[in-house]
């Protein structure tokens, strides 16, 4: 194990000396910063090596419009809201959820199969799942729709927020002034969608792309050998986490998500709107689309004043540098959702900061 | 939110499963992983088998949860 730690720093600093300047990672994962911070890891890289925590996790990218529409729907009496608890806290006009859920139409799921199973146990009340999060949690949510179209489970019906990683990548990247030089790309994730999926950040933006899983080696040889391609001035795609990560993922749940779901154009906390980025469900299932069955639209929401989790979210800030970090914004009243989240990178600063 | 558990199948008809992790059981379903068969290491994501794992990193993933658990309750204790 010491053998590897060594000669992992070494590759580090090798590619600090090559390069001369700092070296900016970002990880695209949510589970990837917690498990950076809790095992201390940003404190053992060389001073010129940066982790920059993206835009992932799910909670922390969710717009503020669907966040006020699932309020919004909260207030109905007819209604039942099924979320994943990540999502209780998220503050919006009027309160989070968990301020509505004294009402005791919000319940807390662990599976979408939970959520179903609400509104079999509910004939009288239509259950709406708060449905965000990746590829990964996006074919679970699928299923159950499919479910629900074949047993005509009619009080059910999902408000998709669902995101796609490679776009946001694709859109960092895009951007003139961007600071990137590489990803750590998700792991459960890449589960799904195979790490084939980020060859285009490789060859169209030459970006090294590595999947690394979440155990501390992993991600400390993920990010060494990041730095041996930035070495050698190459840019690649690679996995390591080579237990559960294919080079074209998992092809049921491809198959599932793509029969339930298409891309489409969609807003991002801090991205704005990006490009095919986000899933909705097809025309043969828009019975189950909450948004249509409230007859509501999503209109682009401001956040809270001063909250600057949208520059946290693209890697421009650190979260010590919002004015409101603990200090109006703790973990404990969290003002935005990268403190909400126990994924999000100001709640992992708070939690374990000071780091650098 | 992405965080997967690896668990064992030690049950399953059709596509539900009881699956086991560290001594916890509960149900999941294999419909996403149609090939998984009782006695297979699987990861859980959201109630649902993604991917078959190996026994080492399956370990891995156990002992980092149970030093992730003793971390905590220690944080909790020190701080309450």
């Amino acid at each position: 194990m010491l053998d590897r730690i060594y000669k992992a720093k070494t590759t580090m600093e090798a590619a600090c000396k090559a390069l001369g300047r700092q070296i900016n990672i970002m990880e695209v994962c949510g589970t990837h910063t917690v498990a950076i911070f809790r095992n201390g890891i940003r404190s053992t890289l060389p001073k010129q090596l940066k982790l920059l925590s993206g835009p992932g996790c799910p909670v922390c990218v969710t717009d503020q419009s669907y966040i006020d529409i699932v309020l919004q729907i909260a207030d109905r009496d007819d209604c039942i809201i099924a979320t994943y608890g990540d999502m209780i806290r998220v503050p919006g006009k009027g309160g989070s959820l968990e301020t509505k859920s004294t009402r005791a139409n919000v319940k807390v799921v662990l599976s979408s199969e939970d959520a179903l199973q609400l509104a079999k146990d509910n004939p009288g009340k239509t259950v709406v799942f708060v449905a965000v999060g990746f590829e990964t949690t996006a074919p679970a949510t699928a299923v159950v729709v499919k479910e629900a179209a074949e047993q005509n489970i009619n009080n059910f019906c999902i408000l998709s927020g669902h995101k796609l990683v490679v776009p946001a990548m694709r859109a960092l990247v895009s951007e003139k002034n961007h600071n990137i030089d590489a990803f750590l790309c998700p792991g459960h994730v890449s589960v799904i969608i195979g790490y084939g999926a980020f060859t285009e950040i490789v060859e169209n933006y030459s970006r090294p792309c590595v999947v690394a899983g979440f155990e501390p080696m992993q991600i400390i040889e993920g990010l060494a050998e990041i730095c041996r391609q930035l070495t050698a001035g190459k840019a690649e795609l690679n996995s390591i986490y080579t237990a559960a990560v294919t080079e074209n993922g998992n092809k049921t749940a491809q198959k599932i998500m793509a029969e339930c779901f298409e891309e489409a154009d969609g807003h991002w906390r801090g991205l704005g709107k990006i490009e095919k980025s986000t899933l909705k469900l097809r025309d043969k299932y828009s019975r189950f689309d909450a948004l249509k069955r409230f007859n509501v639209t999503e209109v682009p929401g401001e956040d809270t004043s001063g909250c600057r989790c949208g520059e946290v979210l693209c890697g421009l800030i650190e979260p010590p540098e919002c004015g409101l970090f603990k200090k109006s914004c703790t973990t404990e009243t969290p003002v935005g959702p990268c403190m909400v989240s126990s994924e999000g990178a100001c709640a992992a600063w708070f939690k374990y900061g000071p780091e650098r | 939110m992405c965080l997967a558990i690896p668990a064992r199948i030690v049950e399953l008809e059709k596509d539900i499963a009881v699956v086991d992790a560290m001594g916890n059981r509960w149900k999941a379903k294999t419909t996403l992983l149609p090939e998984a068969k009782p006695g297979d290491l699987v990861l859980i994501h959201a109630g649902f088998a993604i991917s078959l794992i190996d026994e080492e990193d399956a370990k891995q993933t156990w002992q980092l949860l149970a030093e992730i658990a003793d971390f905590d309750e220690t944080q909790n204790k020190l701080s309450g």
